[in-house]
C-alpha cells in the first residue's frame, strides 16, 4: 500500500478517445452551417476513459442558452461555447443520468413541444378560459 | 470441441509436445555436427582463430556488393524477410511476454502499428521469394519440395499471427489457436529441415572465418 | 390494466407526456445501442407494442443474474418495461410459492401458447436430475416443456447460455447451457457473470419493440452488444498500442492506468459491452477499476488458463519441456555424434589409398 501512495496519480491523455468525437462533432456541424441537417451523438455507445467526459465537457464549454424539461425526470439542456452544438443531459426521477447526447441542430427536439399535444392543449386552454370567465 | 477448447489445447499440450521436439531436435543437431568436429589442422597456425571466427559471423551479416548485383531480388528481399521476421518475433509485446515466462528475461517491445507495418513487408517479401523462386530457371530448377514447404509455413506462421491480431478470423480464441497451431508445426519441423540454418549458418561462418584465421588469410 | 393494453396507452394513463414518452424512447434506443436516429421508430413501435408474457425459470444459477437484472442502471426505463411485460413466473421475485406458482406458470403456458416469451437462468444438470428441481420437476423437464410453446428464448448470463461455472471442469452434474437441449427455438444468448444489467433490459426492450430477436453472432449473443471486443472499446488501448504495461496491481504503470495485458486482461478475446455501457450507473467498469478482464462472457471461460496469465503464455509447464528436450536432445546428439565420427574415423582407416599404378592397371 506504501509503495502504492508514493506514486503520484496523473490524469490521462484524454486526447486519444477524444479526437474521433470532436471530428465527429465538427463535420456534423459543418453540415448544419452547410445545409442545415441535423445530428446526434449518443455518448453512451463512446469508450470513455476517466477523465474523458470531463475533458470534452471543458472543451465545449457553456454558451448563451440552457433549458430544463420535467418529463420522467428532469432533462438539462445547454448549448456549448459553439452555438449549434448542444448538450443534452437526461436523468431519471431518482437523479441517475439515463442518456447523454450531444445534438447538432439550430434547436434541440425535446424543447419543441409536441405536434401531438397541441391538441389536448387548445381544449385544456379553452377550458381554462372558460373556468376563468365564469369565475 | 469449442473454440476455447481449442485455444487450451494448442496453448497447452501441443505448445509442450512442439518445444520438446523443438529443443532435442537442435540439441541434437548441433550436437552431431559439433561431435563430427573437423580434421585436425598439423599446420603451424600462422593467426588466432576465435577472433576471425567471430569476425565472420559478424561481417556476413552485411551483404556483399557481388550478390547484390548477381541477384538482387533475392538479396534484398531475403533480407527484408529476416529482419521483418525477427522484429515481429521478439519485438511484439505478446511475443516478450511469452520468452518472459519461460526463459525469465524480458525487454521492451515496439508499438503495435509498427508490428503491423512490418509484418506486412515481411509477408510481402516472403510472397515474392516465391514467385521468384517460380519464375527463376535457374532456381526452380534447383529447388526441391521442401524450399517451397518451408516457404508456406513460416508464411503461415505470419500470416495467421496477422490474422488473429485483426481478428480477420472469428472467434479470437480460434484466430489464436490456429497461430498458435502453424508455429507449433514451424517448431516441429525446425530442426529437421532447412530451418536449421538459423543456427547452423553461425557455426559454418564460424568455422570459415577460424579457418582462414588460423592460415592468416583475411576470410 | 387489461392485458391488451399498448405500451402507449400504459404510459398516457399514467400520466407522461409525450415528451416523457420520448425521452424514455431516446434512453430506450441508447439502450438498446440503436444510432438516436431510430428514436422515432422505437417511438412508433412502442406506442403500439402489445403487452407479452414473460416466464422465467432459474436453474442451477446463483440468482446473480437476476441481481444483477433487478439493481439495474436506470429504473424508470426498467420498471416501466417491467410493469409493461406480465412477467407471470420468476420464482425468486414472485409471492406465490410451491403448488400456486407452478399454477401460475401452467397458466400462463396455455394462455399465451405460442406467444410468451422464455426467460431462463442458470444451466441444466444431465448427469442425475436430482441436482436441481423446482417443485419436483427435473430442470431438464421443465425446460423441456416450457420450451415447446414459447415464441422465443432469452438465456441470461454464461450459465444458460453456455454452462458457466457448472459446465467447468470437471462439471460434476453434467451441466450444459439452454442451446444444447433446445434446437427448435429462436434463442438469444445474453452472456456475462452476470450480464450487463441494461444489456438483459435492451434485449428484452428489442423483443418488446420489434416483436422479435436482434441480429446475433455465431454464439447466439446480440451483434449490438456482443459485436465488438473489450480490447477494441478499450479506452486503455493506446498504451497496448505503445507497448506500455503495468507489471503488478501495484506499480507506476498501474497507477497510471497503463494497459492490463500482462495482468492476465482477457480483454482481446472477450466480446461484451462493459467498455461503453459500465456497470453500477454507468460509473466505472472492471478495466477503468485497474483490473483485467476475466473473459466471462465467453463460453468455458473459467477453465480457459488462469485469470492472471497473459493470453499469449503457455498454460503448461514450458520449463519442463524445454528441460526434457535439452536432456534427451543432448543424449541422443552425443551418441549420434560419437556414431556418426566413429564411421568417419572408421571410413578414413579403411580407406584404401588409389596408386598410380591402379589407375594405370584399369585403363
Ligand atoms: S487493458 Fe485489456 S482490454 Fe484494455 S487494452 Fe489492455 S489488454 Fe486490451
Ligand atoms: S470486463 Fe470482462 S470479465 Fe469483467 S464483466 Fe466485462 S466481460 Fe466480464
Amino acid at each position: 500500500m506504501s509503495k502504492l501512495e508514493r506514486i503520484k496519480v496523473v490524469e490521462l491523455p484524454a486526447e486519444q478517445n477524444l479526437r474521433p468525437l470532436l471530428h465527429e462533432i465538427g463535420h456534423a456541424l459543418r453540415k448544419l452551417a452547410d445545409r442545415g441537417e441535423e445530428h446526434v451523438i449518443d455518448l453512451r455507445a463512446m469508450p470513455f476513459g476517466p477523465g474523458d467526459e470531463a475533458a470534452l465537457m471543458r472543451f465545449l464549454g457553456e454558451g448563451e442558452a440552457s433549458g430544463r424539461v420535467d418529463a420522467l425526470g428532469e432533462t438539462r439542456i445547454r448549448e456549448s461555447r459553439f452555438p449549434g452544438v448542444w448538450l443534452i443531459d437526461h436523468y431519471n426521477e431518482d437523479g441517475g443520468r439515463i442518456a447523454l447526447q450531444i445534438e447538432i441542430t439550430r434547436m434541440p427536439s425535446i424543447l419543441r413541444t409536441p405536434p401531438e399535444e397541441l391538441q389536448d392543449s387548445l381544449a385544456g386552454f379553452g377550458l381554462a378560459l372558460k373556468e376563468r370567465e365564469t369565475n | 470441441m469449442t473454440p476455447t477448447e481449442f485455444l487450451v489445447l494448442t496453448r497447452g499440450p501441443l505448445f509442450d509436445i512442439a518445444v520438446t521436439i523443438f529443443v532435442f531436435g537442435i540439441v541434437l543437431r548441433l550436437f552431431e555436427v559439433l561431435i563430427l568436429g573437423r580434421k585436425a589442422d598439423l599446420a603451424a597456425a600462422r593467426g588466432a582463430e576465435f577472433k576471425p571466427g567471430m569476425a565472420t559471423v559478424m561481417r556476413r551479416f552485411v551483404p556483399d556488393r557481388e550478390k547484390l548485383q548477381g541477384s538482387p531480388v533475392v538479396t534484398i528481399l531475403g533480407y527484408l524477410f529476416h529482419v521483418g521476421f525477427f522484429v515481429c518475433l521478439l519485438l511484439f509485446v505478446p511475443h516478450i511476454e511469452l520468452i518472459h515466462s519461460t526463459l525469465g528475461i524480458s525487454w521492451p517491445g515496439l508499438p503495435t502499428a509498427m508490428i503491423d507495418a512490418v509484418a506486412v513487408i515481411t509477408m510481402l517479401a516472403l510472397v515474392g521469394l516465391f514467385i521468384n523462386r517460380l519464375n527463376s530457371k535457374l532456381l526452380r530448377f534447383l529447388s526441391t519440395f521442401e524450399d517451397y514447404f518451408l516457404l508456406v509455413v513460416v508464411f503461415l506462421t505470419l500470416f495467421t499471427g496477422y490474422l488473429a491480431f485483426h481478428r480477420i478470423v472469428e472467434p479470437y480464441p480460434t484466430a489464436l489457436a490456429l497461430h498458435l497451431l502453424s508455429v507449433e508445426l514451424m517448431l516441429v519441423i525446425f530442426p529437421f529441415t532447412k530451418l536449421m540454418h538459423t543456427f547452423t549458418a553461425f557455426l559454418g561462418r564460424y568455422y570459415n572465418g577460424a579457418m582462414y584465421g588460423r592460415r592468416g588469410v583475411e576470410s | 390494466m387489461s392485458d391488451h393494453n399498448t405500451l402507449g396507452e400504459i404510459l398516457r394513463e399514467r400520466g407522461v407526456s409525450r415528451r416523457g414518452f420520448l425521452k424514455f424512447c431516446t434512453a430506450t434506443a441508447s439502450m438498446m445501442a440503436l444510432p438516436p436516429t431510430m428514436t422515432m421508430a422505437v417511438a412508433e413501435a412502442l406506442e403500439k407494442a402489445p403487452r407479452p408474457s414473460v416466464i422465467w425459470l432459474s436453474f442451477q444459477e446463483c440468482t446473480g443474474c437476476t441481481e444483477s437484472l433487478t439493481r439495474s442502471h436506470a429504473p424508470t426505463i426498467e420498471s416501466l418495461i417491467f410493469d409493461h411485460v406480465s412477467l407471470d413466473y420468476h420464482h425468486t421475485l414472485q409471492a406465490a410459492s410451491g403448488d400456486a406458482a407452478e399454477a401460475a406458470r401452467e397458466e400462463a403456458m396455455h394462455a399465451h401458447h405460442g406467444k410468451y416469451l422464455l426467460v431462463v437462468d442458470g444451466s441444466i444438470p444431465l448427469g442425475d436430475p436430482g441436482f436441481s428441481t423446482i417443485a419436483g420437476i427435473s430442470n431438464l423437464d421443465m425446460l423441456k416443456e416450457t420450451a415447446e410453446g414459447a415464441a422465443a428464448i432469452i438465456a441470461v448470463g454464461t450459465c444458460a447460455a453456455f454452462g458457466g461455472l457448472p459446465h467447468a471442469a470437471p462439471n460434476p452434474t453434467g451441466a450444459v447451457s439452454v442451446s444444447d437441449i433446445i434446437k427448435d427455438k429462436p434463442i438469444v444468448n445474453v452472456s456475462g457473470c452476470p450480464p450487463i444489467p441494461s444489456v438483459i433490459t435492451g434485449v428484452l426492450a428489442h423483443f418488446l419493440t420489434f416483436g422479435g430477436l436482434p441480429e446475433l453472432d455465431q454464439y447466439g449473443r446480440p451483434m449490438v452488444f456482443f459485436g465488438q471486443s473489450i480490447h477494441d472499446r478499450c479506452y486503455r488501448r493506446p498504451f497496448y498500442d505503445k507497448g506500455l504495461f503495468a507489471e503488478t496491481f501495484d506499480d507506476e504503470g498501474a497507477r497510471k492506468g497503463w494497459c492490463l495485458y500482462r495482468l492476465g486482461c482477457k480483454g482481446p478475446m472477450t466480446y461484451n459491452a462493459c467498455a461503453t455501457m459500465k456497470w453500477n450507473q454507468g460509473t466505472s467498469w472492471p478495466i477503468e477499476s485497474g483490473h483485467g478482464c476475466l473473459g466471462c462472457s465467453e463460453p468455458d471461460f473459467w477453465d480457459a488458463g488462469g485469470f492472471y496469465k497473459a493470453l499469449s503464455i503457455p498454460t503448461s509447464d514450458l520449463a519442463g519441456a524445454i528441460g526434457t528436450g535439452l536432456g534427451v536432445g543432448a543424449a541422443v546428439g552425443i551418441a549420434a555424434g560419437a556414431m556418426a565420427h566413429k564411421k568417419k574415423t572408421d571410413a578414413e582407416h579403411e580407406r584404401e589409398p588409389l596408386t598410380v599404378e591402379q589407375l594405370e592397371g584399369e585403363s
